[in-house]
């Protein structure tokens, strides 16, 4: 049954996915990505890990993604500049881009190298019960513990900076 | 009946989120769409951390995927702020029309 589920959430982040890079209403992009990101939080339940699986709701769906919505209506962009002179040509284009397309192209060359070499054991069976929150915040505030009062100096330089950089010069 | 999900097809579903993330950020000619592609790796990347998390047995993975998380909202901030003082710049959303550094 939880294989039936993987390839329904797979199936569902990829399309969803291939569809944020296809739309040219940015829109409609933040929107299917929303639902990319619904379906990678049902893989993070069948890998048994719901606390990543509620913060990937909570902050990205809820947060970061409502963010990308404010900016998208506020500046009410909806179409994309067409394309011009020597960019009409599919993966054309100026340098860095053409440059870009072959890179990605050489990327996906080497990722399906590597992932048919890989011979993995399915994934172990799990006896207890799912990864608990209480596990994930002692290792926060033990081992983690510089790395996550770095982060909290990190968001309010975020913060600061993007105040200072979207305000309106006087 | 279909098999249960192994390792490899998490790591495959990764490698193909993560490669149109990359697509999308050379191939597309809006910032906001750019970023939006670039959300897409940091997520392809946040799926190998889980599912190796998962093979291991251990939570790290999941303590590394909350800092993911919280750089990618500093990203995003910061970038979303860039993108509204470029646009009030050039009237554009077109990362073609800001090349004041290009030589």
């Amino acid at each position: 049954m939880a294989g039936l589920y993987f390839w329904i959430f797979a199936v569902i982040a990829v399309v969803a996915s291939l569809a944020v890079v296809g739309q040219k209403n940015p829109m409609y992009s933040v929107l299917l990505l929303i639902t990319s990101f619904g379906a990678l939080s049902g893989l993070y339940i069948l890998l048994n890990a719901p606390f990543v699986a509620a913060i990937q709701i909570i902050i990205y769906a809820g947060a970061i993604m409502v963010l990308f919505l404010f900016v998208v209506m506020l500046l009410n962009v909806p179409t994309e500049d067409p394309v011009q002179g020597y960019h009409v040509k599919l993966l054309g284009g100026a340098g860095p881009r053409h440059f870009g397309a072959v890179l990605s192209v050489v990327l996906v060359g080497e990722l399906i190298f590597v992932l048919s070499r890989l011979r993995l054991a399915p994934m172990p069976e799990t006896s207890g019960p799912m990864t608990s929150v209480y596990q994930i915040g002692l290792k926060l505030y033990r081992e983690y513990a510089f790395a996550f009062e770095a982060t909290s100096v990190l968001i309010l330089l975020a913060m600061v900076g993007a105040v200072i950089l979207a305000r309106k010069e006087s | 009946m279909i098999p249960e999900a192994t390792l490899n097809h998490y790591l495959a579903l990764s490698a193909i989120l993560f490669s149109i993330g990359t697509a999308g950020v050379f191939l597309r000619r809006n910032l906001i769409t750019i970023l939006l592609s670039v959300e897409v790796m940091l997520n392809a990347v946040n799926l190998t951390f889980v599912a190796v998390d998962r093979y291991l047995g251990s939570v790290d993975g999941q303590i590394i995927v909350f800092f993911v998380m919280t750089v990618a909202a500093a990203e995003a901030a910061v970038g979303l702020a860039i993108v509204i003082a470029l646009f009030r710049h050039k009237d554009t959303l077109n990362p073609d029309a800001f090349t004041n550094l290009k030589w």
